[in-house]
């Protein structure tokens, strides 16, 4: 036997997909811009292959990060994932070796059984199907797992869930239906012939005492082609589209092509690469402490797949990067959200052609009224020289503590510096970045980068995270840009500053923008533990919490800022510090609020720590060096 | 008479029938903490921008509650965004999303544009 038209849903399902996949990857690797295009050309032939088809094998087939997080859901990931995969290939070897043609039609290796059914006769055939056997029920077990967390996420160890929309809840059935049904199908035939191992073999005997075997089988061998037929067809709809996508988005990745500031190529296909796991909403803030359940990340890649508004689920996020860093696609859920949020980018610029199966990118000419700036208010700028700029930021002067402590701390260091705004300065141009309006943004860039320059400062020193970041990242300014905590790290280290040891017990908040936002994990640890007693928690380094004041989030009210930072400070003080320690005057302010505990910034507690005798600066000029020629 | 240094000021009165409240109407929705406001003045006291101009959300708040939209039109593109008013605010009103939505009703509702 050869064929049976019950193949054909089977057929037409693949042979779509297969076509699909590769028009829809032509037509993104067109779109790419010609710089991305030569490092993907690049990539594909060069080193970076090797690492990409590594990174299949490791993510995509056994998601090995999911496992590291979550073993429960990574084993239910693994088991659909690679349990399919090996089950395809053991069927196309099976069907390679005992059929009477080589190269058979994938159908022929898919429904192997039905055109085989005499198939595990001898020893081989019979440890064959034995492997086989074994594989479907790696699979099945999976299934289990799958069906049961629809029910309830605690199965597999997580607080919430994605919600599906309708084809979704199509394609999910159609693929919950496929291993049963290709149970059952293999059952029955092997009832009847007589063959089948452990699994097949037992069941189908079982059944074949009581059922009409030979009917069955062939109503469920229609079963399964179709259950694969609609799966493959729907796929594009759905979020199984990551399935053949990932592999395209971890070879773009390897090449080095980033997301960059605009909606692209890159940015799409990071978006159909969301398997919507519900890792991100687990980590998510928002859900666990604020009840927001609808605006995480996986939310945020399914609304712009579906081409729905998109506006509010973009901007009511508090952009702490936990999501981020913990989604085991390493999709840059960040800068997407920001593509997202800036204005005249993101929603209505696509349009959904054919059911939505293609989306064409509209590229719509923005409008760009001629406009007056919206800052030329400012007053004329101030700089003076200095070797060290003080720039303490809008937040800070909201917490003086800390303003005071810096500069307690400058003096004692001898440090000729400036107070850049003293007098109260301009915003350093994130909180408007954050709300995506970024020429507004750059005009204040432009004010203070003239400041900074004039300044002929070799560094600068902010307290702020926030400002942190957007210097580091947005500005072109002369001067090395350090957190305060860097920069009194330095002091201790070049012996410019001394500073007595308390014994009051500390814990460490990490500020999301300071943290993950920009990579600055170990200096306020190590200026902590060389004037405190630092106590670890289970929240040190990049699994730090937001404390809910973030300026990212500009939907939240009160009321969930104030859920969270209780709950980021019970679970901070939990082994009673002395002092609750954060780096950030936002923070700071948040965390105050919440706890009763004493929250003070690091350069408050470095400042109330500075030994009274202090070294001598003493820095060798090149005039010195001549003088001291002069006299010898 | 001129020359008397008083003049008598301009007759002046808010009609709430012809006044424009579309702005402030779309804030209520999208952002129903705007209503409590009392008008303490904390956001002028803390303002970045107003520390170099004349800008008081205080100011906007209540010209906009009123229907009363010139002066917001153009002086709320002067905001910086930087969140002290937040911070500051008694009675947990959202500001930067006052702000934010504001600039979008203004948008929405007007042909003029910034």
């Amino acid at each position: 036997m050869h064929f049976d038209p019950f193949v054909i849903p089977f057929n037409i399902g693949l042979y779509f997909i297969l076509i699909y996949t590769v028009v829809r990857c032509i037509t993104w690797f067109r779109d790419l811009s010609r710089p991305d295009k030569l490092r993907l050309q690049r990539g594909f032939f060069g080193r970076a292959f090797g690492q990409s088809l590594k990174e299949i094998f490791m993510e995509s087939l056994l998601h090995r990060r999911i496992l590291k997080t979550n073993l429960r859901l990574g084993y239910m990931h693994m088991s659909l994932a690679f349990g399919w995969f090996l089950l395809i290939l053991f069927g196309t070897i099976e069907a390679d070796i005992f059929s009477q043609s080589h190269l058979n039609a994938p159908y022929k290796a898919i429904f192997f059984k039905f055109f085989n059914p005499t198939h595990g006769q001898t020893e081989f055939e019979r440890a064959y199907s034995f492997m086989m056997d074994f594989i479907l029920a790696f699979i099945l077990s999976g299934l289990l797992l799958a069906v049961l967390k629809r029910f309830s996420s605690r199965v597999v160890g997580m607080k919430k869930t994605t919600r599906l929309k309708l084809t979704d809840k199509i394609a999910l059935t159609s693929l919950w239906m496929i291993f049963p049904s290709r149970l059952l199908a293999e059952s029955f035939t092997s009832g009847v012939y007589g063959t089948g191992s452990f699994l097949t073999g037992t069941l189908g005997s079982w059944l074949n005492t009581f059922l009409p075997s030979d009917h069955l089988a062939y109503v469920f061998w229609w079963l399964y082609s179709i259950s694969l037929g609609t799966f493959f067809i729907l796929l594009p709809l759905t979020r199984y589209m990551h399935i053949p996508i990932e592999l395209f988005l971890i070879f773009m990745r390897n090449s080095g092509i980033k997301t960059g500031d605009k909606t692209g190529t890159f940015s799409e296909v990071q978006t159909y690469s969301c398997s919507s796991c519900g890792i991100c909403i687990d980590k998510c803030q928002l859900s666990s402490s604020a009840g927001i359940n609808s605006v995480q990340s996986s939310y945020l890649m399914k609304a712009i797949r579906n081409d729905d508004d998109v506006f509010n689920i973009a901007h009511n996020c508090l952009m702490c990067g936990r999501c981020d860093q913990s989604c085991p696609v390493g999709i840059e859920l960040m800068p997407i959200r920001m593509i997202q949020r800036r204005e005249g980018e993101g929603n209505g610029d696509m349009r959904t052609i054919w059911r939505g199966y293609f989306r064409e990118r509209q590229n719509p000419a923005l409008v760009r009224v001629p406009e007056e700036p919206s800052f030329g208010y400012l007053p004329e700028k101030k700089f003076r020289q200095a070797d060290v700029l003080y720039f303490a930021g809008c937040m800070t002067h909201l917490t003086p503590l800390i303003k005071n402590a810096m500069v307690k701390i400058f003096t004692a260091a001898k440090e000729n510096f400036y107070f850049v705004d003293e007098d109260g300065g301009v915003c350093c141009g994130r909180p408007l970045m954050l709300a995506g309006q970024d020429r507004e943004a750059r005009e204040l860039i432009n004010y203070n980068s003239e400041i900074i320059w004039k300044s002929g400062a070799h560094t600068l020193v902010t307290s702020c995270p926030i400002c942190y970041k957007i210097f580091k990242e947005s500005y072109h300014i002369g001067a090395e840009v350090l957190h305060h905590t860097q920069y009194i790290k330095r002091l201790i280290d070049d012996g410019s500053l001394r500073l007595n040891y308390s014994h009051r017990k500390v814990v460490y908040h990490n500020p999301c923008e300071l943290g993950r936002g920009s990579g600055v994990y170990n200096e306020p640890l190590d200026v902590l533990s060389f004037v405190a007693e630092l106590q670890n928690t289970q929240f040190d380094g990049p699994n730090s919490l937001c404390c809910g004041g973030s300026l990212g989030n500009i939907k939240i009210d009160t009321v969930s800022r104030n859920k969270i930072a209780a709950d980021v400070t019970a679970e901070l003080t939990a082994c009673n510090p002395d002092v609750l320690a954060t780096a950030c005057p936002l923070c700071k302010r948040t965390l105050a609020n919440a706890t009763d505990c004493q929250v003070a910034d690091i350069a408050e507690i470095v400042a109330g720590e500075i030994s009274l005798i202090q070294r001598k600066k003493s820095r060798i000029s090149v005039l010195n060096i001549r003088e001291l020629a002069e006299i010898s | 008479m001129d020359k008397f240094g008083f003049t008598i000021s301009k007759g002046r009165q808010i009609n709430y029938d012809q006044n424009d409240r579309r702005i402030y109407n779309y804030i209520i929705e999208n952002e129903p903490s705007f209503r409590n406001c009392i008008a303490c003045g904390g956001c002028s006291g803390s303002c970045s921008a107003g520390n170099f101009t004349r800008f008081s959300l205080r100011e906007l708040n209540i010209l906009i509650n009123r229907g009363e939209n010139d002066l917001p039109r153009t002086n709320l593109k002067k905001c910086m965004l930087c969140g002290k008013c937040t911070l500051i605010c008694p009675r947990g009103v959202n500001t930067r999303n006052v702000v934010f939505l504001a600039k979008q009703a203004f948008k929405r509702f007007d042909s003029y544009a910034f």
